[in-house]
């Protein structure tokens, strides 16, 4: 098996969401963002763990997922509560904690 | 096995014996005391989960649990009377941390044929935990059982047997934690004490603090508070005990700051907390201290202890410090002068509460403590060697300065609470001068007559809505006969005339004291005259200060109408009582408890009738005695008794008549007469000597400022330790060198004050503000970082990943 396609595949991935939550304006997109890293983390795990012909890899990644799910939630219901607030989900104008 | 015998003879006064006074094989009631304190732990849960949505807001529930308790050690009382004169039943080995005796004892039963067949019973005797340890640290629960034969004095004299039911807890480096119930004639008082007032002051609080805003709240703490003690009086081990002790401690801080809303309410709560733990330190100290000492290391099995101590295996040194430290938590826990302070001001918390902290509960926790451990202090202190010691010295000083304090209160409460420091005094004064039984019984009688006269105020109090008795009390008799007739008797009783409960066990410990050498009466355990003297003059005082109490609350004119008080302690909005008119008589749920607390403060005093007593058959005499004192026992110290004596009984009489009549002469014919005459509303005399005289009037500036006890607390002690070390070394440097003749001069207020002044001052200058400019300045730097964007924060938290990442790898290469 070609750990190595996996590993780039996956470090693609990373680099496309750490660039798009960098990047985006928009909440919804910074969060689907984070969804990215957190698939390519999980493509890690799964090719790490059917490498060393382990289930702990594959465990590791379901677990991630649940808590990617929640999490989502969570973001989704901050963005909605923002959004009523303010009437838009720019992020570069929630500035309130400015120093 | 004759050796053994020999020894096992009840009231050897030459030395404990090494014979066990202990079995795990009693009556029922005996053998589950424990269920007492579990029950009205449940009750506390249940009120806690469900006690809202009962129809009677959860009071029900810790009724109903004390109530059963309360009958349940009713029981355990007859089996204990039972169990006290009839038990000839298999002893357990008596736990024991010395090796030579476990082995002996061992040799000597295989040598002797005692019943080793039964092996059911031997097994079942392993599990309940009585080990003997050995000296290499392995205990071994070689269980033997021995057949006591009756035999002794009188004919029929059994030996005091306690009953012990432990199991094993826990084991950790090869210690054993034991949980367990110790039933002896002290635990079973106890029971009886804790649970009956419990179940009165419930009663009561359904009426008194019905409406109140944490109704449900305040009944849950009353069932935990309860369940603590009985827990606490109820422990086998030491460690036990700390757990109970803490428990009492932080129910009382619940229940003291119960009307939390109101600052001083809060202040009290956490004063008697704080207080507390100082003692709490010393409780430690000394519990590890005697866990070392005497239990080896290996136990911390309160038998085993007192055991190894009255075998004089245990070296003198450890034992002072031992006792001394737990003197500390007497001290603080039993409102021992100086750190009695707590006690006063623990008056915030509602009557009821008052009644059971007071009477039952938490006060008593220290002198328990004492009695339970009696041996640690008598071998510590040398209390049967000496005539003077710390224990009974402080008891001694504290009954004498804390009756004092009664006399300048004006909140009814408080002249009880100081009543209490006072009478406290008596109980560790005559632990210390060796008077275990009179101790004991003075908490006893002491218990019912002190809870009658708190729920007596609170009843007062309840219907005036103030416990202030100079602005809102006077003249209550006509409106209240009943709670005026209640507090008559416990004052009395208090008072110590005969022949009411306070006579008697007071009567006791001034015989206890030994010091009465003049008409006969012979002394305990050493001449204690210093105390015998103390005591008298605490008795003037109880009888002045209570005389002085009754005309205030109950006699003369009402002077509630004209100038009222409408900030009452508890300010609920919704109270149905009206705030105008005369106020009236309480409900029968107030008034049975005071009733039957009465007929209590009355009797109890009958049950230790002095020995020689003439026209009382013997066997009326003593029954107290023999019943709750475990004389002979191989955990108690050989004490000696006193014997009584009439002249004592009749001197000690006429002071406490003294007291009253003074007292009665100033307020009840002076003042009340002068009222009379001029119309007004009078509680002192207006040129009293108090007034005119300078020396009078310092001692009573002195006692309203109750010694400046407080003043030395917040101000000085609280001051120094509030600053760091080096500010009050720098402050030293200032204020001693330079200003030593200008601080000379002034009073101990002053300085306190300055003290808080400067290492206020100084902190504020110093640290505070240095430490502020310094965050001050990083701040206005770092707040250019800190833009309020998320994606800005990313981005560094990002760029901080990959510099690590970066980092890693390097050191991977490397």
């Amino acid at each position: 098996m070609l750990l190595n396609q996996f590993l780039l595949l996956a470090a693609a991935l990373f680099c496309i969401g750490v660039y798009g939550v960098l990047v985006r304006k928009n909440a919804i997109l910074v969060l689907m963002s984070v969804e990215l890293i957190l698939n390519a983390v999980n493509i890690n795990l799964v090719a790490f763990g059917s490498l060393t012909d382990d289930v702990g890899g594959e465990v590791f990644a379901l677990f991630t997922i649940a808590v990617a799910a929640a999490e989502v939630g969570i973001g989704l219901a901050i963005v909605l509560l923002m959004y009523r607030n303010r009437r838009s989900i720019d992020l570069s104008e929630a500035d309130l904690m400015k120093g | 096995m004759n050796s053994l015998l020999a020894t096992a003879l009840p009231f050897v006064t030459e030395g404990p014996s090494e014979v066990s006074s202990v079995t795990n094989d009693a009556s029922w009631f005996l053998e589950n005391a424990w269920i007492i304190p579990l029950l009205p732990a449940v009750s506390f849960l249940l009120i806690l989960f469900f006690g809202k949505r009962m129809p009677k807001k959860g009071a029900e529930f810790g009724i109903a649990a004390v109530g059963i308790a309360f009958v349940l050690a009713v029981l355990t009382g007859f089996s204990w009377l039972d169990h006290r004169d009839n038990f000839d039943g298999p002893l357990a080995e008596s736990p024991s941390v010395t090796a030579d005796d476990g082995h002996h004892d061992d040799d000597a039963d295989h040598s002797d044929d005692v019943d080793h067949s039964d092996e059911a019973d031997h097994s079942d005797e392993e599990a309940l935990g009585v080990a003997v340890i050995d000296q290499d640290g392995t205990s071994s629960s070689d269980t033997v059982v021995l057949t006591v034969e009756a035999e002794g004095e009188g004919g029929g004299e059994h030996a005091y047997v306690a009953v012990q039911k432990s199991t094993q807890w826990l084991q950790s480096g090869g210690i054993e934690f034991n949980a367990g119930i110790l039933v002896d004639g002290l635990s079973v008082m106890m029971l009886f004490v804790v649970t009956l007032i419990s179940l009165l002051v419930h009663i009561y609080s359904t009426d008194y603090v019905s409406g109140d805003r944490r109704y449900t709240h305040y009944f849950a703490f009353l069932s935990l508070f309860t369940a603590s003690m009985l827990f606490f009086v109820l422990s086998d081990n030491i460690l036990q005990m700390i757990v109970g002790w803490e428990l009492v401690g932080v129910c009382s801080f619940a229940l003291i700051g119960h009307w939390w809303e109101e600052k001083p309410n809060s202040d009290a709560a956490l004063k008697a907390f704080l207080t507390n733990r100082v003692g709490d330190v010393g409780l430690l100290v000394g519990m590890i201290t005697l866990f070392f000492a005497a239990g080896g290391g290996q136990t911390f099995d309160t038998l085993a202890i007192n055991n190894a101590i009255n075998q004089g295996t245990v070296g003198h040194t450890a034992l002072v410090v031992a006792a001394a430290a737990l003197m500390a938590a007497v001290m603080s826990k039993s409102g021992q002068f100086i750190l009695h302070t707590w006690l006063p001001d623990a008056m915030a918390g509602p009557t009821p509460v008052s009644a059971l902290i007071h009477a039952a509960t938490m006060v008593v926790a220290g002198i328990y403590m004492v009695a339970r451990l009696y041996p640690v202090f008598f071998e510590g202190m040398q209390i049967g060697g000496s005539s003077i010691n710390l224990l009974s010295t402080v008891g001694a000083i504290t009954l004498v300065f804390a009756g004092l304090l009664a006399f300048v209160q004006t909140d009814i409460k408080k002249v009880l609470a100081y009543s209490t420091v006072s009478q406290l005094g008596y109980m560790a004064m005559a632990l210390g001068v060796g008077a275990w039984t009179a101790a004991v019984f003075h908490l006893f009688t002491h218990a019912f007559f002190k809870a009658n006269l708190f729920l007596g105020s609170g009843s007062v109090a309840h219907a005036v809505h103030s416990f202030d008795m100079k602005k809102s009390m006077g003249g209550m008799k006509k409106f209240m006969p009943r709670t005026y007739i209640t507090f008559i008797i416990g004052s009395i009783a208090l008072a110590g005339l005969p022949p009411l409960a306070g006579f008697w066990s007071k009567d006791e410990i001034l015989v206890g004291t030994g010091g009465w050498g003049l008409f006969g009466g012979t002394g305990g355990n050493g001449a204690y005259t210093f105390h015998l003297l103390m005591g008298m003059v605490g008795a003037a005082l109880t009888a002045a200060y209570m005389t002085r109490c009754i005309y205030l609350t109950f006699h003369g004119e009402y002077r509630g109408n004209d100038a009222h008080d409408d900030d009452h302690a508890h300010a609920d909005d919704d109270d149905a009582h009206a705030h105008h008119g005369d106020p009236h008589e309480s409900g029968p749920r107030i008034l049975w408890p005071l009733y039957i607390l009465s007929g209590f403060s009355i009797l109890v005093g009958f049950l230790n009738l002095p020995k020689g007593l003439t026209g009382v058959p013997d066997s009326w005499q003593l029954r107290f005695e023999h019943f709750i004192e475990p004389a002979g026992a191989s955990y108690f110290p050989a004490i000696a008794h006193g014997a009584p004596s009439w002249s004592l009984a009749i001197v000690s009489t006429a002071i406490a008549l003294a007291g009253i009549g003074g007292a009665y002469w100033y307020y009840f014919v002076k003042v009340d007469g002068l009222a009379k005459q001029t119309g007004q509303h009078l509680t002192e005399l207006p040129n009293g000597f108090v007034t005119t005289n300078k020396l009078a009037r310092t001692g009573h500036k002195v006692l309203v400022e109750k010694y400046y006890l407080d003043h030395l607390y917040t101000g000085v002690i609280a001051g120094f330790t509030k600053g760091p070390l080096a500010r009050a070394t720098y402050w030293v440097n200032q204020n001693i060198i330079d200003g030593f003749i200008n601080t000379t001069g002034e009073t101990a207020v002053k300085v306190g004050r300055g003290v808080y002044d400067k290492i206020d001052q100084g902190v504020i200058e110093g640290v505070v503000n240095g430490s502020g400019k310094v965050s001050d300045a990083t701040g206005e730097e770092l707040r250019h970082i800190n833009t309020g964007k998320v994606q800005n924060y990313a981005a560094i938290l990002f760029a901080g990943a990959a510099v690590l990442a970066g980092a890693f790898i390097i050191a991977l290469a490397l």
